[in-house]
């Protein structure tokens, strides 16, 4: 056997750590630390996707029968409405970056903290105060317009649209301001020892996603504005009534929700590409490939809003454009499944719940993504445009990529965090419910769209009964997965047994401090000898190798 | 419905399902083949390269770039095979023949307006065309944005407030094929559901002469409950008092005295009922929305006539 070039798993004291340094709420409440905001946001987002998941299992009840099942078709128009706000502007965008990235990525550059770190508090504040206005809005206001609130729909009956669009605007500047922080931090505070090219492939992606941040949600807010002028002025802009066009709506909602996809996906990517390294004891397959293939997605996602709109009376060659344009950024999410896969050839592979969730995710995320051809193809699309197979399709990028990337960071990253091991078989258990759960729910979503059932439709034909049913079936084993690793991740809270600094012998710079870290994350910086990924040096006796 | 379909895709009734079939089927299979390989090779490796003591580290190469040239060229080619066919079904969707037979079809919250070349009224949530005829239907909404969709003519369009849009088929079946709203219009969009009825040429003719009305001898309240269901009254207005639709109930409503939003009370009679089906909004009923479409052009004066006669029946 190799001999071992340096100590994988080194004894570092963690008695003193960010966790315990001070105490009791107001030093939570007040901190400047981006491991405690990290935290604080990892809480909340966890928070808001077990109500949007009780909102889900809600549409999935009523959906069991046709006809009315338990709530009325109002009820039941306001609750898909809650399910898309809240997981989408308050769970999946801020959910690994917010979370996971604050914790992870001064980490893994050798920064004490991010660049601003009041700007950082402030961020997360914005973030409660968008949330808590946007559920009022929405439950005072009865909003039922669905996340997308096209207009005119959006704005016949009362303002309540556009309160709730000022909730998302609030939501929009966390966001804005959580990206910039990112930014500068990677490019002020990265050790000068540690090039753009021996970041890991998360930090890449918390970049993109950045950009992606900075430069698209501005346009949200701006549609908001707009309708709130619209409101207030009655000048016409969307409103066909007022004489606006509510294709231009459209438009701006997507010339925003699609650049902002890729703000849910990528860093679900760039965890994919930690998790899977560590956890198979390999370098990356193709490291630059990845790196720029995160930026060719930031760039080309601002590109191909128009697929959204492919029936919505737009002209045949922009249709055409739009088409093509979908299809070429397609290809860098492929590459990245290549390389993934290629990376587990000749590993040293443990299939702990974190790599679980990361097969998981390649899974899932190949169904998403090669589902999305067919959404893609323009005649093909023409039948499938507005059904379930859209709904099935968006589930599985969103939920069965970012979600499961982000299960398996927090698998993955949970004993850093807290300082506690997770009870492994339990939750692998737990994994396999959410995953068989998410397939039986979602895939059948996929043939009653085929079908021909529309999407967000309160009653529907006998004829989609059974498969509709079974859906519902799913959703309750894929809850039944998730309360069970949600319980048995806060029991290990205080339970679990006590982690070492590397429980993985992984070789990003995060576990070369205490797990927990202490307050300014190093005691001392160590030296860095080797990159994210250098698998071949720690277990292979090899040189070390820097990109 | 005619024939079950494929196990994915509905029946195929219109000239172009077929082509859109096969490229749907094109890109499963590849999809299929291409998870399949790289699932195959996951699961693979995962068996294989486990984690097991004692087993010595093999350092491997962590790239390899004319592979990865391979898998970045080839499925985008094939990719493009899927984009230029694709297109070119949509362009066959877009073209209408010049011959084509011309509807026009508003869509209002919550139901469709049928207009058909040559018939003075309008049918509500029912499409009747011949067979093996290219029609072309002029999209327009009266509130909100809709989207007309027959699965199994794989044709969809939105339909918009303030401009028109276009579509067209050609049925190659007859029988009855759903039409749903597939834009989310609120409340009851999943009930803005109708049919398109395809039938031989010849019926299609003797439906056309027949189209007048109700026939001389028919019952006039028979025909009224009729009219209920086809006019799309019975989705918002009950007959047995119950309460839980969008509209009051017609039991017990002749002849009673009605008490308005405005806080006014009216007798129910004749022309009270007329008023209510062509100017909903003239007299709102306490306790409910003024959300009842109007149904003037809708409704001939003998359809009026027969619905007055079926309600007074609703004792
Ligand atoms: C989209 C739902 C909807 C449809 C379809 C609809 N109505 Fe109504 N209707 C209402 C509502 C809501 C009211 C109560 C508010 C009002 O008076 O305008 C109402 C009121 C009425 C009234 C007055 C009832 C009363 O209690 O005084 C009559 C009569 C009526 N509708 C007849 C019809 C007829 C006939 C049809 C079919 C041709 C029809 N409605 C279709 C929703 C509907
Ligand atoms: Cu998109
Ligand atoms: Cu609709």
């Amino acid at each position: 056997m190799a001999t071992q070039v340096e100590d994988i798993n080194p004894d570092i004291p963690s008695d003193v750590n960010y966790l315990n340094v001070t105490k009791g709420l107001k030093s939570w409440l007040t901190t400047h630390d981006h491991k405690r905001i990290g935290v604080m946001y990892l809480y909340s987002v966890m928070a808001a996707f077990l109500v949007g998941g009780m909102l889900a299992l809600a549409i999935r009840l009523e959906l069991l029968s046709p006809g009315q099942t338990v709530m009325s078709s109002e009820t039941y128009n306001q609750v898909f409405t809650l399910h898309g706000i809240i997981m989408i502007f308050l769970f999946i965008i801020p959910s690994i970056p917010a979370a996971l990235g604050n914790f992870i990525m001064p980490l893994v550059i050798g920064a004490k903290d991010v660049a601003f770190p009041k700007l950082n508090l402030a961020s997360y504040y914005i973030w409660v105060v968008g949330a808590i206005f946007t559920i009022v809005a929405i439950i005072t206001g009865g909003v039922d317009t669905g996340w997308t609130f096209y207009t005119p729909q959006s704005i016949r009956q009362s303002g309540s649209v556009i309160w709730m669009g000022l909730g998302i605007f609030i939501l929009g500047f966390s966001s804005i301001f959580t990206g910039l922080n990112f930014l500068v931090t990677m490019h002020k505070l990265r050790d000068p020892k540690i090039g753009w090219f021996d970041m890991p492939l998360f930090c890449w992606a918390i970049y993109g996603t950045a950009l992606i941040q900075i430069l698209a949600t501005p346009v949200l807010a701006i549609t908001v504005l707009l309708l709130a002028a619209e409101k207030i002025f009655q000048v016409g802009i969307f409103n066909p009534a007022l004489g606006g066009d509510p294709v231009l709506f459209q438009h701006f909602f997507w010339f925003y929700s699609h650049p902002a996809v890729y703000i849910m996906i990528l860093p679900g990517m760039g965890v994919i590409s930690e998790t899977i390294t560590a956890f198979s004891h390999k370098p990356i397959f193709g490291y630059r490939f990845v790196a720029f293939s995160s930026i060719a997605i930031a760039v080309l996602g601002f590109l191909v809003w128009g697929h959204h709109m492919f029936l919505s009376a737009e002209s045949e060659f922009s249709t055409m454009i739009f088409s093509f344009l979908t299809f070429f950024v397609a290809i860098p999410s492929a590459i990245k499944i290549f390389n993934w896969t290629a990376t587990l050839y000749k590993g040293s592979i443990a299939l702990t719940t974190g790599m679980l969730y990361t097969l998981a995710f390649l899974f899932l995320f190949s169904i998403g993504g090669l589902t999305g051809i067919f959404l893609g193809a323009l005649s093909v699309d023409v039948h499938l445009h507005d059904t379930y197979f859209v709904v099935a399709h968006f589930h599985y990028v969103m939920m069965g990529g970012t979600v499961m990337a982000f299960l398996a960071g927090i698998y993955y990253w949970w004993p850093k965090i807290t300082g506690r091991m997770y009870p492994e078989n339990i939750s692998r258990f737990a994994c396999l419910l959410v995953f068989i759960g998410f397939n039986v729910t979602f895939l059948t979503q996929f043939v009653v769209g085929s079908k021909g059932m529309p999407r967000r439709y309160y009653d529907y034909l006998e004829q989609f009964a059974p498969l509709n049913q079974f859906s519902t079936f799913g959703s309750w084993i894929l809850g039944a997965g998730i309360l069970i690793a949600t319980v048995s991740l806060l029991w290990s809270l205080k339970n679990g047994q006590k982690a070492t600094a590397n429980p993985w012998g992984a070789a990003g710079l995060e576990w070369k401090t205490g797990s927990p870290p202490p307050l300014e994350n190093f005691h001392e910086l160590p030296e860095i000898k080797h990159g994210p990924y250098d698998y071949d040096y720690l277990y292979g006796g090899q040189k070390p190798t820097r990109h | 419905m005619n024939g079950a379909g494929t196990l994915q895709l509905p029946p195929q009734a219109s000239t172009v399902a077929a082509d859109i079939d096969a490229l749907y089927y094109f890109i499963f299979w590849g999809c299929a083949i291409a998870f399949i390989l790289v699932m195959g090779g996951m699961f693979f490796f995962m068996a294989k390269y486990r984690r097991r003591e004692g087993v010595p580290y093999k350092p491997s190469p962590s790239h390899n770039t004319p592979l990865e040239v391979t898998w970045t060229v080839v499925p985008f080619l094939l990719l493009m095979v899927v984009f230029v066919w694709g297109f070119k079904g949509y362009m066959d969707l877009h073209i209408t023949p010049a011959n084509a037979m011309e509807y026009s079809v508003r869509g209002k919250q919550w139901l469709w307006q049928v207009n058909t070349p040559g018939v003075s009224t309008a049918s509500v949530n029912e499409m009747v065309v011949p067979v093996n005829t290219p029609i072309k239907v002029l999209l327009q909404s009266d509130d909100v944005i809709h989207s007309f969709f027959v699965p199994d003519f794989r044709v969809k369009m939105d339909a918009y407030p303030n401009q028109y849009t276009t579509m067209w088929f050609e049925a190659t079946k007859t029988g009855e094929f759903d039409m749903y709203c597939t834009e989310y219009c609120g409340t009851e969009h999943s009930q803005m559901f109708g049919k398109v009825i395809v039938k031989t040429q010849a019926e299609f003719e003797e439906w056309m002469g027949q189209n007048t009305g109700r026939q001389e001898d028919q019952d006039p309240a028979e025909y009224g409950e009729g009219l209920f269901v086809s006019k799309t009254c019975a989705t918002c207005h009950s007959i047995d008092g119950s309460t839980a639709l969008t509209g009051p109930s017609f039991k017990g409503l002749w002849g009673s005295q009605e008490s308005l939003a405005d806080g006014s009370s009216v007798l129910v009679d004749e022309n009270y009922l007329r008023e209510s089906m062509l100017e909903p909004n003239a007299k709102v009923v306490a306790g409910y929305e003024g959300v009842m479409p109007t149904f003037t052009g809708l409704l001939t004066d003998d359809d009026i006539f027969c619905l007055i006669e079926y309600i007074k029946t609703l004792q």
